[in-house]
């Protein structure tokens, strides 16, 4: 089987391999790329902690090849603070207790990266349906949704009226 | 979980495709969005020389208005499909249907030609295409052809598709304006497949139903279409009695497997319930509800 | 101010200590993507490893064919039990007293059992090496209903131990018999029942399910043949005793293995135990001198780490007319799988299920526990709850409405007529356990006032005489965690203590070492709030260490809510110690005797003399460079905290439930959970703490269980199918709390992370069951899934 060469953008950098065509997205990051944020947690594309931002939509990296995304833009976790500075969703989450053993962390914070990139304004209900392709096992995702509304404030998106 | 090895190909176009895909024959795979295939990948349950990735045919996105159908891109993504401003004016049960499916990161992975052409009987958009009568565009090395939803699936992932044909779009004709529409699906969580699932399409004219297409999800090896519940409201003011017997008439060809959503006869009931609730929602919705 | 001159209570917030909502320090990490999980720990020449699995659930082995896979290339080594013999390492002694199979050895006893570990270069090759293994079975008859495994003419699962008196836990019965365990005045039991007015009995499943933390589990073994020094990082609840029992199973000497536990992505007991995978992955890298890591899949993680519960358990309940509890009797089979790999203290094997009689005061009960043998994969574990106290709170719970069922009561009247009094306590179980403190009237008290309980009951008989079904749940539970004091509890002989270890620096920051490991509670944060209330050093300044055995002092880990009843103690107890030096430095510098100092938040002032004092700050210098004559230099302290007793958190919850009759869907319309856990370290990460336990308690009582069919084949062991509640499903949780302090321990801290789960189950499981109360329902299996629900709407003919 021949291995194919892939060319796509990493958190703003040009990243360029030959890999196995079978090698998934995730394990690019994971392995060759030493970005370990994005975890693996079920592998049949349900609990959404190897989401990542692909072409400016929120996917989940276990269940797309590598090669698949050659030649576009992907933004993991790591590419998620400007610098030093945290993105707001980052404070957000150590602000409002948004996280417990941290390993859906990542992409929970992709997840709603993306989300309000879409919708700066989301309700309680749209938080909601809009994580609901990542599960977390240990906050019963309240503090995560006052997390995303910490992070709205922070951002300067007036808060949704319920 | 690690899929077995293949050969990777991104074909330019169309033909390319088709080419490669008559090519390849049994060793070759078309990967759409993945969502189905790369899980069973995965499980090695699928092991293909060859995958036939149709990304970069972009001819095969975006959704029109051609007058009395809209022409849907086969790989047109669930998240596309529900952000159509075309979609949603002349035929809404595509974007409630799309909300019920899977989850948002699948959702802009998962094309609709993808969840059309597999033949799973698990999956939502083929009995909304029947619902719908919608028809298929197939291109093979001999070309064109088209190819009622109605009909189209045979069994558990096996449908009308030629082994060396391409699902390039779905034609939807235009349902009647201010027709009635639901999608009601039962599931256990975000993400699931259906225990069970009606789409309901109707029309009323002076009162009187005139137009009515029923289809089940997930409750036989196909998706199911209930033309006998759908007949038995022509006429009728699709009344709670009307209605009851459209839902009982929607079980009766339902022949579901018992499995971790319920044992057959659960399943059985629930098309009848979600038939019975999507005739109620439609109505309301085609009273101008 | 400065930090000299600042008000003592200004000085007090300052440090962030007890009682304060600090944010967590470990999430800078996460939130970074900058975590350390096994799976993202890369060693130089790392190989991987991977088993092949048994299709079959019983059958034996009649031939492993690896050449093929071998002759792969990148493929290292496939090793099989007949690899693992020489070493003595095919089979290997579980924490119950029995022994599991590391590689089948002759014979598989579940499906997807271990049958042999390949190693190859990458985890490619090792896939597809897996797939090149041909191993021939000849099936055997299958039991995985624990009822048929004691039939007299049953299969024999462990032909093993055929024959044996014991497999650990006493006499046994039966070829696939494991341990009767019997708690309880019989006679007296007995007797309560015959002259009682009232008697109640029900069947009460508590259905197999899996803690399924969002990380499964794995590790990295390896192996320095230069130094001998054995390193794994893994998945690890309980680092030490995971060092101690490799050394006593691969015969290695304690001294060379470091065991370190990484970040953890979640436990809820699945991470306690020790798996095949750890020892294959050891030998791999004894034998290969390099790296070798393992890492389960989901699939192979539900369907072979430990699995929970699986209880079958017979409740029956004793009143009189005015419903004050005479005496309770229990039976339970207990479905172990193939092995018995529960893990719980040695000399526990139904483990604190005898807090079975919960919050009530009852004069007499009589329990009987017997462990069987099935064709399932072992484990037994505690899943987010102390040893068996969430099948024994949902049995009283369950059994509690049974009986208001029968005597027409109000279950929350019924629970405030046999609630333990405050007055009682330290109360004496009739089960033999001394609760250290509780006040359970004022707990359900404030809980049915803040939902007007009563109003919900009226406008349950509204919507009941309309047709519609709404439940409402309520549970009062009393847990028993903090396992625990070492003359009831040890594992392999070690006593369940916990350990702290504080260095205080020259500059006054510190640094403090413990025998758990966090799997996500926040000990970097809350243990450090613990000794900066108790020295005055601000929490900021201490670091929090865990989870390596060559630096942490022993330790039995994490688990059964015993970090903070048990090492929270500890660091409490370390922490004085510190005191105690510092006084007797503060003594020496301020030259005045010990007696005339007196503590003040973070400094010893001399009594009368205000202005006179010396801080924390200024002693950790002295203790460096100007101790008194005799004392030895440094400020350092370790403590093993031996618990004098459990501790006994408790809570009362009320559910609000809607269930559709026409689909058996379930809405959790409101829930209220008020926990009493003692001394509140940190109010956020304890609220957190309760969100997260009432979120897996829904998944519990409304979908998590493994099912299996007739031949042994696991059914629904991903996450498309066992029951994982996203932000959807999940209602809004409502919490409150009371403070009962425990007694007995140095802050009155009792543990939280588990009530959630203990309570929470039997709240959503008596609304539901509530909902069909007025129809003459008393109980329904659990889990409560719409097809089950709507089964019994449609039994009852009302689902049309």
């Amino acid at each position: 089987m021949a291995k194919t060469d892939i060319k796509l953008t990493i958190n703003g950098e040009e990243v360029e391999a030959t890999v196995e065509p079978r090698m998934l997205l995730i394990y690019l990051l994971r392995e060759h790329l030493g970005l370990t944020g994005a975890h693996i947690g079920c592998e049949t594309s349900h609990c959404g902690a190897c989401t990542v931002d692909l072409d400016g939509k929120s996917v989940k990296s276990c269940t797309v090849f590598a090669v698949q995304a050659s030649g576009g833009e992907v933004m993991t976790v790591e590419g998620l603070a400007n610098g030093a500075e945290l993105h707001p969703l980052q404070a957000g989450f150590a602000e409002e207790h948004g996280l417990q053993c941290g390993f859906c962390t990542p992409g929970m914070l992709m997840r709603t990266y993306r989300l309000l990139e879409d919708n700066p304004n989301p309700s309680e209900d749209e938080i909601r349906v809009g994580i609901s392709g990542n599960i977390c096992r240990c906050t019963g995702y309240q503090n995560i949704v006052k997390a995303v509304r910490h992070a709205m404030r922070e951002l300067g998106h007036k808060e949704a009226t319920e | 979980m690690i899929p077995a090895n293949f050969d990777y190909h991104r074909p330019a176009s169309v033909d390319e495709a088709v080419g490669l895909i008559e090519q390849y024959g049994d060793d070759g795979a078309i990967l759409a969005g993945g969502h189905s295939l790369i899980p069973m990948m995965k499980l090695r349950f699928a092991t293909p020389g060859h995958l036939i990735d149709l990304k970069a045919l972009d001819e095969l996105r975006g959704i029109e208005d051609t007058g009395a159908d809209i022409r849907i891109g086969a790989m047109t993504t669930q998240a596309e499909l529900r952000a159509s401003a075309v979609a949603a004016e002349a035929c809404p049960i595509l974007a409630e249907t799309v909300d019920v499916i899977a989850d948002p990161q699948v959702r802009n992975m998962g094309t609709l030609g993808g969840n059309v052409a597999n033949g799973d009987p698990g999956n939502d958009m083929p009995a909304v295409m029947m619902a719908l009568g919608a028809i298929y565009v197939l291109r093979g090395p001999g070309g064109e052809r088209e190819t009622p939803a109605n009909g189209f699936y045979k069994g558990i992932f096996d449908t009308e598709r030629a082994a060396n044909e391409l699902l390039v779009a779905i034609r939807v004709p235009k349902p009647p304006a201010g027709h009635g529409y639901a999608y009601k699906k039962l599931k256990r969580k975000v993400g699931d497949y259906a225990t069970a699932a009606a789409a309901v399409i109707l029309a009323l004219e002076g009162g009187a139903c005139s137009h009515a297409a029923i289809a089940l999800t997930n409750v036989g090896p196909t998706a199911l279409n209930a033309g006998d519940a759908a007949k038995s409201l022509i006429g009728t003011s699709v009344d709670g009695e009307a209605q009851a017997r459209a839902a009982e008439l929607a079980m009766e060809i339902c022949d579901p497997v018992s499995d971790m959503h319920g044992p057959v006869e659960y399943r059985r009931n629930m098309a009848g319930v979600m038939t019975y609730r999507a005739i109620a929602e439609a109505l309301g919705r085609a009273k101008g509800g | 101010m400065s930090e000299t001159t600042a008000p003592a209570a200004e000085r007090e917030l300052g440090l962030e200590g007890v009682g304060c909502e600090r944010r967590r320090k470990e999430d800078a990490r996460f939130i970074q993507g900058k975590g350390n999980y096994v799976d993202d720990i890369k060693l130089a020449g790392t190989v991987f490893g991977d088993f092949v699995r048994s299709p079959c659930a019983h059958g034996r082995i009649k031939s492993i064919d690896a050449e093929k896979a071998k002759a792969l290339p990148g493929v290292l080594a496939v090793l099989t039990a007949e690899d693992l013999k020489p070493l003595n390492l095919h089979w290997m002694p579980t924490l119950a007293g029995d022994v599991q199979a590391v590689l089948a050895d002759g014979k598989v006893h579940f499906q997807n059992q271990e049958v042999a570990f390949v190693i190859a270069e990458d985890r490619y090759i090792c896939a597809d090496a897996i797939q090149l293994v041909e191993v021939d079975y000849e099936e055997l008859p299958v039991i995985v209903d624990p009822k048929v495994a004691m039939a007299p003419d049953a299969p024999v699962i462990r032909e093993d131990v055929e024959g044996k008196d014991t497999v650990g836990q006493g006499p046994r019965k039966h070829a696939n018999h494991i341990f009767t365990w019997e708690v309880g005045d019989k006679a007296a039991t007995d007797e309560a029942f015959a002259g009682a007015d009232v008697t109640a009995r029900e069947e009460i499943t508590y259905q197999r399910v899996h803690p399924a933390p969002l990380e499964t589990c794995g590790c990295v073994a390896s192996m320095d043949a230069v130094s001998g020094q054995l390193t794994v990082y893994g998945t690890f609840q309980a680092p030490h005793v995971v060092r101690t029992v490799v050394s006593l199973i691969a015969g290695l000497p304690e001294h060379k293995i470091r065991i370190i536990a990484p970040d953890i992505g979640g436990g809820f007991g699945n991470k306690v135990g020790p798996y095949p995978g750890y020892v294959c992955a050891i030998v791999g890298t004894i034998v290969l001198g390099r790296p070798v890591k393992w890492v389960e899949s989901r699939l192979d993680n539900i369907s072979t780490t430990s699995f929970a519960r699986d209880y079958h358990m017979t409740g029956e309940i004793a009143a009189d007319r005015d419903g004050k509890i005479k005496a309770l009797r229990v039976q339970v089979l207990a479905d172990h799988g193939a092995f018995n790999t529960h893990a719980q203290p040695s000399k526990w094997p139904a483990g604190m299920f005898s807090i079975v009689t919960g919050s009530y005061d009852i004069p007499a009960a009589h329990v009987v526990v017997d462990g069987v043998y099935t064709n399932k994969a072992p484990g037994g574990v505690a899943y987010r709850c102390s040893f068996r106290v969430t099948e024994a709170s949902y049995l009283i719970e369950r059994m509690i409405d049974v009986l208001a069922s029968k005597l027409k009561m109000d279950p929350a009247e019924l629970r405030l007529k046999n609630f333990i009094q405050p007055s009682q306590f330290p109360y004496n179980s009739v089960l033999g356990w001394e609760y250290d403190s509780g006040d359970y009237p004022t707990a359900l008290n404030k809980v049915m006032e803040a939902v007007d309980y009563r109003g919900l009951r009226k406008e349950q008989a509204e919507k009941r005489a309309k047709g519609e079904l709404m439940g409402i749940g309520i549970a009062t539970f009393t847990e028993i965690v903090g396992a625990g004091p070492s003359r009831n509890c040890d594992i392999l002989g070690i006593g369940m203590f916990d350990s702290c270890e504080i260095r205080i620096h020259p500059t006054g920051t510190a640094i403090a070492r413990f025998g758990t490991k966090s799997t996500g509670q926040g000990h970097e944060t809350t243990y450090a709030q613990i000794i900066a209330s108790e020295i005055g050093i601000p929490s900021d300044d201490i670091t929090i260490e865990e989870g390596d055995t060559d630096t942490a002092p022993y330790g039995l880990g994490t688990y059964g809510s015993r970090s903070t009843p048990v090492a929270g103690a500890a660091a409490a107890q370390a922490a004085r110690k510190i005191r105690a030096k510092a006084q007797k430095i503060a003594a020496h510098m301020l030259e005045v005797g010990e007696d005339d100092l007196e503590w003040e938040v973070d400094r010893f002032r001399v009594k009368g003399l205000p202005e006179k004092m010396a801080t924390m700050k200024e002693i950790a210098m002295a203790a460096y460079g100007n101790v008194p004559a005799g004392m030895e230099h440094g400020l350092e302290s370790v403590d093993y905290y031996d618990p004098p007793n459990f501790t006994f958190p408790f809570g009362a919850y009320i559910c609000v439930v809607d269930v559709d009759r026409f689909t058996g869907e379930v809405a959790v319309r409101r829930f209220y959970a008020l926990d009493d856990c003692g001394t509140r370290i940190n109010p956020m990460i304890i609220e957190g703490q309760i969100h997260g336990g009432l979120t897996e308690a829904l998944a519990i009582a409304m979908g998590q269980e493994l099912l299996f069919d007739d031949i042994g084949n696991v059914l629904g062991a991903s996450f498309l199918d066992y029951f994982m509640p996203t932000a959807v499903e999940t209602p809004h949780w409502e919490t409150d709390f009371t403070v009962t302090p425990s007694p007995h321990h140095p802050i009155g801290a009792k543990g939280v992370g588990e009530s959630p789960n203990v309570g929470g189950v039997s709240a959503l499981s008596n609304a539901v069951i509530d909902a069909f109360a007025h129809l003459g329902v008393t109980h329904m299996p659990m889990p409560h899934t719409p097809w089950r629900v709507w089964q019994k709407a449609n039994e009852l003919g009302i689902d049309r």
